[in-house]
């Protein structure tokens, strides 16, 4: 039941997104974000379509797939609907009692459920495409520079690593854990919300204790194999810029030069 | 208590590319009171036979019976097998929780349903079964025990619970020797007094030939031997061929065969070596 859940999934296709730098994607995905939030109206949106089908196409990963992303923050996204749609003042089309909905507020709640909906894929399509590791390099790379304010760069990435690298195995324990409490009795899956939020003490505490004994253990050999940071560190795989990194930069720059002129000409 | 299985098949992830069959149609009858050794290499579907007699993991298809229940059909109540079945998992001591040992092994009679009365009675009990003093313990907190006493509390647990049949996944895993044989002892007492049948996962051929009526050795999900410690090794070729061996005692007799001594060799625990071999220096020695 909790093999289901899938965080930070990665879709391996090795597709020519696949293999472009991660600091690329990254920066990449940062600038389509300034770009979405700066369209004002819906022929921008034409212009975000594109690049995110563009983006998918050359991703190798199924649309379906991408679009299944959506389904856990739907209830977001019709909240997000729903409160521009009544809450917005404007010529009245439906009235029943206090309650209004006006063609201004139809119009604005389409418009942030989409720019909802753009933002997920858009940013769903660099942990589609990206490895976690890969991920944690790119950040810390792209940190780099904040280290002579003193950002910890590298422990912020390895901390990040770390807790990626630990999410199947919390997953396998709780499972383990459910199971044995299972085979006491325990019931964790029928009562009120008061009832199944009590059951989960049983599950809860084993899983902390074990998280605390773990973390432990994993500091100890760490520090038992000399690890003392990022300070002259090198790296197996170094990570490089390649043309098509450079191409891909271009377009992203193009694309926000496009969102800029829309918007204010 | 008896069980018996028919036909059972167990597979994971079934359709998508992870899918592996960790049963393969495993039949079997358990009668009650047996004490059954449960032997296999890692990855031989051990675990996921023994989870799948109290219902925690459902059959991909085959039927079991526990006492001519049928607990695969649809709409059994899972808690009731699960009273009459007790299981002990790996590791179990990961799965406290509470405050205080008491209240820790009460959860499984209380989850039952029980009054407050019978469930301390049956803390008092299972606390003794597993020879840990009621009085002076139970106030304190698990966590402040040794690893081996935490076990025993673990296992007070699921005994309190006062199932028919106890199935325990390796109880004595990464315990020391005197904890282990502790452990062991206690589980053989309540064979033989509680008269409960005993299914016992282990992977030592030692702890398993000195306690066990019965070894059921699994291979690749399917069952590949079962008989009495004698029978099973006396088949030490084909034990060994699928990475399991038979007891260092009797390679031990094997060895002084081989160097011409005329000794048996289905000797398995070291007792009966000893006699055995006492026995022939003394013969030889008058000889």
């Amino acid at each position: 039941m909790l093999k289901d859940i899938t965080i930070g999934q990665h879709y391996p296709t090795g597709s020519v997104v696949h293999r472009l730098d991660p600091r690329t994607k990254i920066i990449g995905t940062f600038v389509f974000m300034a770009g979405l939030f700066m369209v004002k109206n819906f022929e921008a949106y034409f212009v975000v379509v594109t690049l995110l089908i563009v983006t998918i196409k050359a991703s190798k990963v199924p649309f379906r797939y991408v679009l299944k992303g959506l389904k856990p923050l739907m209830v977001l996204i019709m909240v997000t609907f729903l409160i521009n749609l009544f809450m917005t003042r404007g010529d009245v089309f439906f009235a029943l009692g206090p309650v209004t909905m006006t063609w201004e507020g139809l119009r604005q709640g389409i418009f942030m459920a989409l720019r909802l909906m753009f933002l997920i894929v858009g940013t769903s399509m660099l942990t589609l495409t990206t490895s976690p590791i890969t991920l944690t390099d790119g950040i810390e790379q792209l940190l780099n520079p904040l280290k002579k304010i003193h950002v910890p760069a590298h422990e912020l990435a390895m901390m990040m690593t770390i807790a990626l690298r630990f999410i199947p195995t919390l997953l396998e324990e709780t499972d383990k854990i459910m199971k044995a409490q299972m085979a006491r009795g325990a019931d964790f899956e029928s009562g009120n919300l008061i009832n199944r939020a009590q059951s989960l003490v049983p599950l809860l505490v084993p899983l902390f204790i074990s998280s605390f004994r773990r973390a432990d253990d994993l500091a100890m050999a760490m520090e038992a194999r000399c690890y003392r940071g990022g300070e002259n560190r090198t790296r197996m795989k170094a990570l490089q810029w390649h043309r098509m990194d450079v191409v891909v930069l271009l377009l992203v720059l193009g694309y926000l030069g496009i969102m800029i002129w829309m918007r204010v000409r | 208590m008896s069980i018996k299985i028919d036909g059972l098949t167990h597979t994971y992830n079934p359709g998508s590319p992870f899918e592996t069959h960790a049963l393969k149609n495993v039949t079997m009858e358990i009668e009650s009171g047996e004490f059954i050794g449960l032997i296999g290499h890692t990855g031989s579907g051990k675990s996921t036979l023994i989870q799948h007699l109290n219902g925690l993991l459902k059959a991909t298809s085959g039927s079991i019976w526990i006492n001519s229940v049928e607990i695969t059909k649809p709409g059994v109540k899972l808690k009731d097998i699960r009273k009459k079945v007790g299981l002990v998992f790996q590791y179990p001591e990961y799965q406290l929780f509470e405050e205080t040992i008491e209240k820790d092994i009460a959860f499984g009679p209380t989850n039952l349903g029980l009054k407050e009365e019978e469930v301390r009675q049956r803390v008092k009990e299972a606390m003794e079964m597993v020879k840990l003093p009621y009085d002076e313990l139970k106030d304190r907190s698990p966590f402040d025990l040794s690893g081996g006493q935490r076990r025993r509390v673990a296992i007070a647990g699921v005994l309190a619970m006062q199932p028919d049949i106890l199935i325990l996944d390796e109880p004595t895993a990464s315990l020391d020797p005197r904890g282990r044989d502790e452990i062991l002892e206690q589980i053989k007492l309540l064979h033989q007094q509680k008269k409960m049948t005993v299914i016992l996962v282990s992977h030592s051929m030692e702890d398993i030939g000195r306690l066990v009526n019965r070894i059921i050795v699994m291979h690749q999900g399917t069952i590949a031997f079962s008989g009495t410690p004698r029978e099973i090794f006396s088949q030490a070729e084909e034990l060994e061929s699928i990475g399991l061996g038979v007891p260092q005692i009797s390679h031990l007799m094997k060895a002084m065969n081989r160097n011409g001594c005329q000794l048996p060799e289905d000797v398995f625990t070291v007792e009966e070596a000893k006699t055995i071999i006492m026995d022939y220096l003394r013969g030889k020695h008058h000889a």
